[in-house]
């Protein structure tokens, strides 16, 4: 085990998060990608916690605020999706572009 | 103090756990057979019907699997079994006397996590038999879980709060001379119910209810049903059983050894759970959810402030 | 050893789990999966000594995704992955997108001077968790907090319908509001 190892898994983790993110068109499926990137992201902060800096919380506080943001994110897109159904039946991104005419 | 058991405990806890929620589900099997078709007479009839379960268990054992259409297999059985291993996983911080099989530093929060497993467990066995009612019964657990869950994880704050420490071996350490359910029963009592929601048992039974034709049960059969309602036994015993060093002081008592004491006071609050169900109907999961977040979850805070203002100052 | 036979089954996992979550057709799988996906790291988040972080990661993410299958089997076209169908868009680009951003991270991973590590892990690093985020880290506590707080309100107010015209009647004078659920404290 090493940084750069660690480092490598947060980063395979984020790319094929962001695969989803850009790829899906299901508004649900999109925040599956950007969770999968947050947890690459937690991978990342816990790794250079451990191998750089383990006498600071900073690290530590990286990662409960990445938790807290998949939380948020969560939440939050529901509603949206939601409220987007509710008013157009619609839960693809591509259909829910006309709201912005 | 408190330290690790041996290796062979890790084999000998499963089994103690299922000989107690075998006890457990006799004892309930004794009092339904009592409501039902009278009093015992003699020792020999209350022995039958507290051998029910293990019956009911060998005929399921030799019973039929049931097979519906277009099911999702793997993540119906992934629900059965995870209801146990769950079980079993929180099981491993119980402390047995002073000695847990596993005492991790933050073995408050790994007993937490472990019972959540339930949620994915119960609504997996929901989805698995491509079933509506099962389905519907799966979420709702979900919404019962939405319902003790805060109430819970406020409880079991309070009891880390007053030990200062998320060491299970260090709560029990901090009962020696005031057991915590002195100056914190609203979390014992809201533990208690969170609790019994935990193991969908009891009153909070409305997952698997009569409604709903058995609800996340009621497409499982044979050995899957056994697995299912067996954790669910295992569940209550679990988390009745953790009470014992959150609230009721451990091992800590006169006379006995630790390891009496924590069996003693895990069986007098399992035959509470036991007796008092008979004296509560199913509730369903919206006047629980209400009720949770207008009147428990406003209590346990409370009662977190209180002990924090103790802790403080003492 | 032993670590490292842990670090690379849960890391095989992880990515694996990962891909999956956008080939099952199945959405409750698909959640599953992610779930898997995000309890290994949880577990990577233990191997390297955060005890609290990475409990409290499992704990967190088996009850989001317990209620995100919820709301994917509400909101998909095909939950159960019944009627094999594929929902994407611009599939090429986005791959070549991701590729580009994994060979920029793993170079840039790979050909960075790592610094040194400085100082040694404290006896209990969930303690130090605490006491930063309730000393230095303040800040940080109180904007996560207030943060969380507007998302209760903000996500009751887009994912309902009814206001409070709708409960109490237009001149807000009912007595009992008129819910079609009705509550468990007699309202």
């Amino acid at each position: 085990m090493s940084l750069e190892l660690f480092l490598l898994l947060a980063a395979a983790l984020f790319s094929i998060g962001l695969f989803g993110a850009l790829a899906q068109q299901s508004v649900v499926m999109l925040m599956m990608g950007l969770e999968l990137m947050l947890g690459g992201v937690i991978v990342g902060a816990a790794a250079v916690w451990h191998y750089i800096a383990p006498d600071a919380a900073d690290g530590q506080v990286l990662v409960v605020l990445a938790v807290t943001v998949m939380a948020v994110e969560m939440a939050v897109g529901f509603a949206v999706v939601t409220a987007l159904f509710r008013a157009r039946e619609v839960d693809m991104t591509d259909m829910a572009a006309e709201l912005k005419e | 103090m408190p330290e690790n058991a041996p290796v062979w405990a890790i084999v000998v806890l499963p089994v103690a756990l299922a000989v107690a929620a075998v006890v457990t589900a006799g004892f309930d099997a004794v009092l339904s057979g009592a409501a039902g078709r009278g009093h015992a007479g003699g020792i020999r009839r209350a022995g039958r019907r507290a051998a029910t379960p293990v019956r009911e268990a060998l005929r399921l054992l030799v019973q039929q699997p049931r097979r519906t259409t277009a099911a999702d297999r793997l993540l119906g059985r992934l629900g059965v079994v995870l209801v146990p291993v769950a079980a079993v996983l929180a099981g491993a911080v119980l402390p047995w006397g002073f000695r847990a099989v596993s005492d991790p530093s933050v073995g408050v929060v790994w007993f937490n996590a472990m019972e959540a497993l339930a949620w994915a467990a119960v609504w997996l066995a929901g989805w698995g038999p491509n079933s509506a009612l099962s389905l519907i019964s799966g979420y709702r657990f979900l919404a019962q879980g939405l319902a003790y869950e805060l109430p819970h994880m406020f409880a079991l704050t309070t009891a880390a709060l007053g030990a200062e420490s998320l060491r299970v071996g260090d709560v029990v350490a901090a009962q020696e001379g005031v057991w915590f359910v002195v100056w914190m029963p609203v979390a014992f009592a809201a533990y208690l119910l969170s609790a019994l929601a935990m193991a969908f048992w009891g009153p909070f039974a409305h997952p698997l209810a009569r409604d709903a034709a058995g609800g996340a049960a009621a497409e499982l059969a044979g050995v899957d049903r056994l697995v299912f309602l067996g954790g669910r036994w295992l569940l209550l015993v679990v988390t009745a059983g953790f009470s014992v060093p959150l609230f009721l002081g451990g091992g800590h008592g006169p006379l006995l050894p630790g390891w009496a004491w924590t069996l003693l006071k895990t069986a007098a609050v399992l035959a509470l759970l036991v007796i008092l169900r008979r004296a509560l109907p199913v509730l369903r999961m919206e006047r629980y959810m209400e009720a949770a977040w207008m009147v428990l979850v406003p209590l346990t805070l409370l009662q977190a402030l209180f002990v924090a203002v103790v802790v403080l100052n003492r | 050893m032993f670590d490292d036979v842990i670090f690379w089954s849960l890391a095989m996992l992880a990515v694996a789990a990962g891909v999956m979550v956008f080939r099952f057709d199945s959405m409750a799988r698909a959640t599953y999966a992610l779930l898997l996906s995000l309890l290994c790291v949880g577990g990577e988040v233990l191997l390297l000594g955060l005890d609290y972080l990475g409990v409290v990661i499992v704990l967190m993410m088996t009850i989001e995704m317990a209620i995100m299958a919820v709301f994917m089997v509400m909101y998909m076209m095909n939950p159960a992955g019944l009627m094999p169908m594929t929902m994407i868009h611009n599939k090429r680009g986005a791959a070549v997108i991701c590729a580009v951003v994994f060979a920029a991270l793993a170079a840039g991973i790979l050909l960075t001077p790592w610094p040194a590590r400085r100082g040694r892990a404290s006896a209990d690093p969930t303690m130090d968790l605490g006491m930063s985020l309730m000393g230095p880290q303040m800040l940080t506590m109180m904007t996560l907090g207030l943060a969380l707080f507007a998302t209760i309100v903000v996500t009751v107010v887009l994912a309902t319908r009814r206001g409070r015209y709708d409960r109490f009647g237009d001149d807000l004078k009912a007595r009992t509001a008129d819910d079609p659920v009705r509550g468990g404290v007699g309202r």
